[in-house]
Formats: C-alpha cells, sequence, structure tokens
C-alpha cells in the first residue's frame, strides 16, 4: 500500500498536471471536432428546422388566409342577398304606394263623377222644378184673373162680368203684381 | 464478495487528486504522456458522433407533421431559438439560434458522460474545452460588436458608459476588465470548475467508502453512506450538468446582445 502510494507519487512527480492549464492535444482536436459538429449542424441540420417551421407557418398561416377568403366571400354574398332583399322590399314598398295613389285616384275619379252626376241631377231636377212652377205661376195667373174677376163680380153684381173694359183693369192689375210676385218666387 | 471488494478497496488511492483526471491514454495503451487518443477525446469523439448522427438521422425527411423523433429534434432547436436566443437578441437572434444550439447541445452531452456509468468523467473537466468554446464566443461577440459598430467604434462604445467626466477614469478600467479580460475566463472556469469539482465529488465519496472499509471492517456502514450519498450526488450532478450547459449558452447570448445594444 504504501509503496503504491509512493509509485503514484513518483509518477505524478514525472508527470505533473495542472488543470487549469489546457493540454495543447485536447486543444486542437476539441477545435476539430466543434468545427465538425458547427459545421454539419449549421449547414444542414438547423436551416432545415428553419425551412419546416417557415414551411409550418406558411401552412397555418395559408390555412386561415384561404379561411378569410372563404368567410369574404360569405359575406360578400350575404351582402349581396341583403342589398337584393332591401331592393325587393323597397320595390314592394313602391308598388303598394303606387297601388294605393291608383285606388285613392280611382276614388277621387268616382267620387268627382258622382257629385258631377248628382249636381246634373239636382239641376235637372231645379229646371224641371222651375219649368213646372212657370207653367203654373202662368196657369195661376189666368185662373187668378178669372177667380178675381168671378169674385168681384159676385161681390159688385152681374153688371161687371159682361164688360169688355173689365177685362183690360184686370189685365193691368195682374201685371202689376206679376213682375213682383214672380221675383218673390225666385226668391 | 466481501474477499473481492477487499481486494477492490486495497487497491483504490485515497485520497483522489488531479492526477486522477489524467488517465492512461488508449493509443498507445497505457501512456502516461500521450494525449491524442485518451478516454477523454475518445468520449468528445462519441459525443460529436452521437449528435450529428442523431439529428441527421430524425431530421433526414422532415415532415410537415412531425414524427416524435423529428419532434424531439425541433424541440431541442426550439427551446434554445426561442427561449434563448430570440428572448434576448429579439428578431436577429434566428441567425444566432444554430450557433447557440450546437453550443448548448455539445455543452449537454459532453457534461452528460459525468454520470453516464462506466464513462463517469466528463471532457469538459479539462479545461481545454470549455477554454475552446469561451474563446469562440469572445472572438464570436468582439467581432459582432465591431461589425455592428463599425471597427473601433466598438470599443468605444462598450468602454465609455454615458457617465460625467471625472468618473469615467474609474468606470473604462472596470469596463475594459469586466468585459474584455474576465469574459472569457470566467465562462471556461464556471463549466470546468463545475464539471472538475462534480467528477472530485463523486471521487470522494465513492473512494471513500472504499477507504474507509480499507481501513476498517466495522466502518462499513458509514461506506454505505459514502456510496449513497455518491447517488444523490449523481443526481445533483445532473442538475449541474443541463444547468452549465443552460449558462454557458444564455451568458454567451447575453455577451452578443451587449455587443448589438445600441444604447449602454
Amino acid at each position: 500500500m504504501i509503496t503504491e502510494i509512493l509509485t503514484v507519487a513518483a509518477e505524478e512527480g514525472a508527470t505533473e498536471h495542472n488543470p487549469i492549464i489546457p493540454l495543447w492535444q485536447e486543444v486542437v482536436l476539441g477545435l476539430i471536432a466543434f468545427s465538425i459538429l458547427c459545421f454539419v449542424l449549421m449547414k444542414f441540420v438547423f436551416p432545415m428546422m428553419e425551412k419546416t417551421f417557415a414551411a409550418r407557418v406558411d401552412a397555418i398561416e395559408g390555412g386561415i388566409k384561404r379561411a378569410e377568403a372563404a368567410q369574404a366571400e360569405a359575406n360578400q354574398l350575404l351582402e349581396q342577398y341583403k342589398a337584393q332583399l332591401a331592393e325587393a322590399r323597397t320595390e314592394a314598398a313602391r308598388i303598394r304606394d303606387e297601388a294605393r295613389a291608383d285606388a285613392e285616384g280611382i276614388r277621387q275619379d268616382v267620387l268627382a263623377k258622382a257629385r258631377e252626376e248628382s249636381d246634373r241631377i239636382i239641376g235637372a231636377g231645379q229646371e224641371q222644378l222651375a219649368a213646372q212652377r212657370e207653367s203654373i205661376v202662368r196657369e195661376l195667373r189666368a185662373e187668378v184673373g178669372t177667380l178675381a174677376v168671378d169674385l168681384a163680380s159676385k161681390i159688385v153684381g152681374e153688371s161687371l162680368a159682361d164688360e169688355a173694359r173689365s177685362r183690360g183693369t184686370v189685365e193691368r192689375f195682374i201685371n202689376e203684381l206679376g213682375p213682383a210676385g214672380s221675383a218673390g218666387g225666385r226668391r | 464478495m466481501i474477499g473481492q471488494s477487499l481486494v477492490l478497496a486495497s487497491e483504490v488511492p485515497f485520497p483522489p487528486s488531479v492526477e486522477d483526471f489524467y488517465l492512461p491514454s488508449i493509443v498507445p495503451w497505457g501512456a502516461h504522456d500521450s494525449y491524442w487518443f485518451t478516454k477523454i477525446t475518445a468520449l468528445m469523439w462519441v459525443s460529436v458522433a452521437a449528435i450529428i448522427i442523431f439529428f441527421l438521422v430524425t431530421y433526414r425527411k422532415p415532415q410537415l407533421v412531425p414524427t416524435k423523433k423529428q419532434w424531439l429534434a425541433e424541440s431541442i432547436y426550439g427551446f434554445v431559438r426561442n427561449n434563448i436566443a430570440v428572448d434576448m437578441l429579439g428578431k436577429r437572434g434566428v441567425n444566432f439560434a444554430p450557433y447557440l444550439t450546437t453550443l448548448f447541445v455539445f455543452i449537454l452531452l459532453m457534461n452528460f458522460w459525468a454520470i453516464v456509468p462506466f464513462a463517469q468523467i466528463s471532457p469538459n473537466s479539462h479545461i481545454a474545452f470549455p477554454a475552446i468554446l469561451a474563446v469562440i464566443s469572445y472572438v464570436m461577440f468582439i467581432y459582432i460588436g465591431m461589425k455592428h459598430h463599425g471597427g473601433l467604434k466598438y470599443f468605444k462604445h462598450a468602454l465609455i458608459p454615458p457617465a460625467p467626466w471625472f468618473i469615467l477614469p474609474l468606470l473604462i478600467p472596470i469596463e475594459f476588465f469586466s468585459t474584455f479580460l474576465v469574459r472569457p475566463f470566467s465562462l471556461a472556469v464556471r463549466l470546468f470548475a463545475n464539471m472538475f469539482a462534480g467528477h472530485m465529488l463523486l471521487l470522494v465519496f465513492t473512494l471513500g467508502g472504499f477507504a474507509m472499509l480499507n481501513a476498517n471492517l466495522w466502518f462499513a456502514p458509514f461506506s454505505l453512506v459514502s456510496w449513497v450519498m455518491t447517488i444523490a450526488l449523481t443526481f445533483l450532478e445532473f442538475l449541474v450538468i443541463c444547468l452549465q450547459a443552460y449558462v454557458f449558452t444564455v451568458l454567451t447570448a447575453s455577451y452578443v446582445q451587449g455587443a448589438l445594444a445600441d444604447e449602454h
């Protein structure tokens, strides 16, 4: 045991190592090995990974873009349908309004015609009434003359009835009455 | 069994020394001053080969919808790319992500040998490898700074903080010291010392168990405790392995960030 330690110590003495001082052989080999590693990984592996990442992002974003495009198209169609619907609604409203206006016009027409007709009928009635009144007045005038003469002759006596002159007197009297009577009748 | 362990114990040197990190070379077999083909360099080559094969195989035919292996490779790259490079450097980080990932994976696997049975020593416990990586990071951030700011303007930008003139004589040496002198050493030594200390701890507790058994058979329970500690420390070592790989990568990214920064 002791001799072993001694021999180890002797060996240590022969090849003393300082752990802080790098062995140049290891530096050389380490540099070569690490360079190879860097070269392979940085040239063949990680750029591929970046490419894959980019492709993946692209695929996802592409999908999103496609979905967005579809959405936009759907929205556009919806807008279009809405616009068409609105157009149809305004069209319907317009037609309804027109129909209403037409109906109103027709009603007004009918009313106007009816009014005209009624006016015409009233006018005709009034004319007829006036004509009848004229004829009645004329008849009455003649009758009133004879009645008055008869009455007067009854009161005064039969002498007056035969008198031709008395006719002229009655005529004159009625004529004086006439304009005033006809004016009062019209009123 | 006990006899065997006793024989083993009698062969175990204790305490472990620096020399335990310098194993005899493999080719030529047993030579003590040949370093071209040792366990350390062999593990390094295996690491490099394993990483290259893993990535080339998993990413031979990349698909839009990844397979499990492809997903694993992508998530390693994605982790460094998004959580370190892009997080710290913004959009420009994507350009640095390949190097940072290579760095991270390399350090991680090199560290990982510290707890792989039968390997159980990390090449990073030899300062040569952390030193190479630290020098690369150092040269890289200075080069990037000079490219970004235009030659020597970078040094002016890095060394002269916006401070009152009378503090500058104090600040400039501090900035120079911290940015251009300490950085490569702190990077290299942090990684190296962690792996060195980790290996040393495992050695102490493993060999300590044997040493106690060797000294007195009645110490066997203590030896057992010592070996249980070894297992516990192996888990701790796993944590350190991941953490140091992450820290080295993050610090490199942060140096690049400092070099690219337009304001102080």
